[in-house]
């Protein structure tokens, strides 16, 4: 099995790789470090790479300047209420779907992933005018609840893929061994299920964390995440290199630790299953 | 499979989630398709007058449908050329033996979690500046003059940034592919005589071509609808250069405030998309049955 | 008690028939093996007796109650599955003690009959591991303990051996035939293999396409087939086939002989053929015989038997024990 290769031949994909690697990752390795600059070095040709003034100012003058708990608080609302929620309705659906199909549930699961094709701008103008009329422009519910029907489809689609690896027999056993429906769910079908719902909890509190789209569009202020947040930095006037990377690094800091745990259930949630 | 009872339960347990998404496709969609044949402004308050095909007719033939159109093709597909070339060539070294391969790997994914608002301003102030950004520096050194990409090149230049972003999805997805081929295929192709190259032509490519299309196919869905992007780099400028058909309903709606030329455009929106989702729902069915 | 009866029983899985109707009495402590090729509905009439599926038609009597609308887990039924169905996430004392946790019983009886489970099939060293950590032999030891421990009115087993190895088969055939004798209880057991349903059996019901075509003891199976299928389903190697002018001479339309009961000699014979390969077992040689109007047959013979292929040989049939068929395949007397 295991295959001789030449130290050389290892030592140059490895040097390559590596410097392919860094390559890609440099901008997010610059960002951390201007994070740390002081706004003159962050700006200063030719650039500094490592030997600058160290700082903390610009993390202690991001959260001083703008609310910044506020929204660091409002994208861990609004991603993980919004996934929280779609669980709690997908996790039936795809239960049944998995372990009860029809004749129809290839269709109905086919239907839920067409919805998810919808683009936003589709429905962009009712939602707005609609949030509105009923004052939920700019609040956490407004987006909670948004976000948690574009993110349904992916949810039930993912579930749906692990719960169909639980064999079937091992629930027919527990119902020969006089497990009752709820037992049967409460002691069976959640100990072997947790797995894949822990995963897919994962992949969809990252997709929804870095939403840009609703996020964007229905928030100004209050209830704005930190995709809303970073955007403001975008105006010319708040060019400020060190504080914007002091923000960003704070923003992608916690998805890039959870991502680097689910590239697996990345992979598969996806692809809906398709490449496992 | 089952009995009448279970069958009842599951029925219970399918509606909410079957309810709930067919009032989110169906209503707002309802909606919009009916907002597009009014004439509906937020600045003109007053009756809201049923003025049929108009709001198409001058959505499509405003001549930024026509440039948000082609920039929305050049986009995706210069989005989709960089990835998948890219993403089988990084695949193809990173399943090479190495040291530090999961490092290598971690590096590689990371773009994919950057939100999209923080990797366009990272790579608009920090590298694409024509005065204190990394680029210009560059070309300095070398003796070039500074290029304003944003200025000069806007659609090229947010490829660039969604191309950083989604290489990560596509190198990712072609080396899970990479990994699932069964080595004793390699093994017996190798003792048919089939030499590095061959196998590379015969079984590799033939192997991979499910997941390239899974790829090409999945981003299309997403490249179609870019937004973030454009909206804190150019704005969609200069002019409609890099205005998407996305940015262009926006722009109808919520900048002019146009409920039905918005509309309209959202309702060409979903068209363009249904006729990508079509080809991708026949190949994802596909595979569902496999 | 475990006496189980089926009353024109039908199960239709959308327009296919794949039990039309069917009658069959199970006696109190029997051990009956279903046996049948693979897509026969001998799977499905398990499932259906432990109530996994509904009947489209019929009923199901479970010591003279009907049990036809009972579900699955109010039958009082046990059953071991083809994949074992172990719960991967809890021990194995867990997974033992599980149907007895779903009856309501106490811990420190729980324990004791797990205990008890556990000596009886060798597993009191494993009680604290999970299944992934047991050997397959281990693993169905596992799911008939926690059909054990319910003390159920009969066990239902649905192709409990296929998994395992040739070895560990015969082994684990011996321990549940051995458990029978044991508890004597009610077992039912589905199998592809007719010798796991010979060495196992009180009864067997010989199933193909959903219906019974013979209900017997091994040996009145082996000795009166009722028909072609039977015949050539039951025994090992298959029986020898003759139809035409040989089968016209005893007065049927087919007629058949078992390998065991042809006799083998170098010089005379009622048949002349030519030896093809030949199988040396041991104890056994299997000869196959090409016999000029008949085609192949096969011979069993001694072990040390001295033929080479190309031989010619000639073979005799014992008169008393070749069976005949009429056109349609049903046995004559």
């Amino acid at each position: 099995m295991a295959r001789r290769t030449t130290t050389a031949r290892k030592t140059g994909n490895t040097v390559l790789a590596w410097g392919v690697g860094l390559l890609i990752f440099f901008p997010i390795l610059w960002t951390i470090l201007t994070s740390f600059k002081t706004e003159g070095d962050a700006i200063a040709i030719p650039p500094k790479f490592l030997f600058f003034h160290w700082t903390l100012e610009n993390y202690v003058n991001v959260n001083a300047q703008s609310n910044y708990l506020l929204h660091f608080w409002n994208s861990v609302v609004i991603s993980l209420g919004s996934t929280l929620i779609g669980l709690a309705i997908a996790i039936p659906a795809a239960w049944a779907m998995a372990f009860v199909p029809g004749r129809r549930t290839k269709d109905v699961l086919m239907w839920m992933l067409s919805t998810k094709m919808m683009p936003g701008v589709g429905v962009l103008v009712p939602i707005y005018l609609m949030f509105k009329t009923f004052g939920l422009l700019d609040t956490r519910v407004g987006l909670v609840m948004i976000l948690t029907l574009i993110d349904l489809p992916i949810i039930v689609w993912m579930l749906y893929t692990y719960f169909k690896e639980i064999p079937s027999e091992i629930l027919e056993a527990a119902r020969m061994d006089g497990a009752t429906l709820r037992s049967e769910i409460l002691y069976v079908l959640t100990p072997m299920a947790i797995p894949g719902i822990a995963s897919t909890l994962l992949l969809n509190v990252i997709l929804a964390w870095n939403e840009a789209f609703w996020t964007l569009l229905l928030t100004a202020s209050k209830a704005a995440p930190l995709t809303a947040f970073i955007a403001s930095f975008s105006a010319p006037e708040g060019l400020f290199y060190a504080k914007l990377s002091a923000a960003s690094t704070m923003a992608i800091a916690p998805i890039l630790i959870l991502g680097w745990f689910s590239q697996k259930q990345l992979v598969r949630g996806l692809t809906f299953g398709a490449v496992k | 499979m089952a009995t009448q009872h279970s069958r009842a339960a599951a029925r219970l347990m399918i509606s909410p989630s079957v309810i709930l998404l067919f009032l989110w496709m169906i209503v707002p969609l309802g909606l919009t398709l009916y907002f597009s044949f009014l004439n509906y402004n937020l600045l003109m308050p007053g009756a809201h007058d049923f003025i049929g095909w108009k709001n198409y007719y001058y959505f499509v033939t405003d001549p930024a449908f026509t440039t948000a159109l082609i920039n929305t093709l050049v986009l995706v597909l210069g989005v989709l050329l960089i990835t998948t070339i890219g993403g089988v060539l990084l695949a193809l070294l990173l399943d090479q033996p190495m040291w530090g391969q999961g490092i290598v790997r971690i590096l590689v994914i990371a773009p994919f979690f950057v939100m999209p608002t923080v990797s366009a301003l990272v790579w608009k102030n920090m590298f694409m500046n024509p005065v204190n950004g990394i680029f210009a520096w560059i070309a300095h050194a070398f003796g070039f003059q500074a290029f304003d990409f944003l200025a000069q090149a806007p659609l090229f230049s947010i490829i660039l940034i969604v191309a950083w972003q989604w290489l990560p999805f596509a190198t990712l997805i072609l080396l899970t592919a990479l990994q699932s081929l069964d080595s004793e295929q390699m093994e017996a192709a190798e003792m048919d005589g089939a030499g590095p190259f061959a196998r590379f032509v015969f079984i590799t490519i033939p192997h991979l071509t499910r997941s390239i299309t899974v790829v090409i196919l999945i981003q299309t869905i997403f490249l179609l609808s870019i937004f973030a992007e454009i909206f804190v780099t150019t704005n969609g400028g200069p002019g409609t250069a890099s205005t998407n058909i996305t940015f262009l309903v926006y722009a109808q709606s919520l900048l002019q405030f146009d409920v039905g030329g918005g509309s309209a455009g959202g309702i060409i929106a979903v068209i363009i998309a249904n006729i990508v989702a079509i080809i991708l729902m026949r190949m994802i069915g596909k595979n569902l049955e496999a | 008690m475990g006496k189980i009866s089926l009353r024109q029983v039908t199960k239709q899985f959308g327009d296919v028939t794949v039990i039309p109707s069917l009658d069959l009495e199970i006696e109190d402590g029997e051990f009956v093996v279903f046996v049948g090729p693979s897509g026969c509905g001998k799977s499905t009439l398990l499932r259906l007796i432990a109530g996994l599926e509904d009947v489209s038609g019929g009923a199901i009597e479970i010591d003279g109650v009907n049990a036809t609308e009972t579900p699955p887990a109010k039958r009082g039924l046990a059953m071991v599955f083809q994949s074992y169905a172990l719960y991967p996430h809890m021990s194995v004392r867990k997974n033992i003690a599980f149907p007895l946790r779903m009856a309501g019983i106490d811990a420190a009886e729980q324990a004791r009959r797990v205990e008890n489970a556990a000596k009886v099939l060798n597993l009191t060293d494993y009680l604290d591991r999970k299944p992934g950590q047991l050997s397959g032999g281990q693993r169905q030891r596992v799911a008939i303990g926690r059909a054990i421990v319910r003390e159920p009115a009969a066990f239902l087993f649905d192709e409990p051996l296929s998994n395992l190895d040739a070895a560990l088969r015969v082994g684990m055939r011996l321990e549940i035939t051995e458990l029978h004798h044991r508890l004597k209880t009610t077992m039912i057991y589905v199998t592809h293999d007719q010798v796991e349903a010979m060495t196992m059996a009180d009864k067997i019901v010989v199933l193909q396409a959903g219906r019974i075509e013979q209900v017997g003891s091994p040996l009145e199976l082996y000795r009166t087939p009722a028909n072609l299928f039977v015949a050539g389903f039951i025994g090992s190697p298959r029986m020898n086939f003759a139809t035409g002018a040989e089968a016209a001479r005893h007065d049927a339309h087919t007629i058949g002989v078992r390998p065991e009961h042809i006799t083998l000699s170098k010089t005379e014979g009622h048949w002349q053929g030519t030896v093809g390969v030949s199988e040396h077992l041991g104890s056994d040689t299997f000869l196959h015989v090409e016999v000029a109007g008949i085609g192949t047959m096969t011979v069993r013979a001694d072990g040390e038997v001295d033929a080479h292929y190309g031989d010619r040989v000639f073979l005799t049939p014992q008169a008393d024990k070749i069976h005949r068929f009429d056109a349609k395949g049903i046995a004559l007397k």
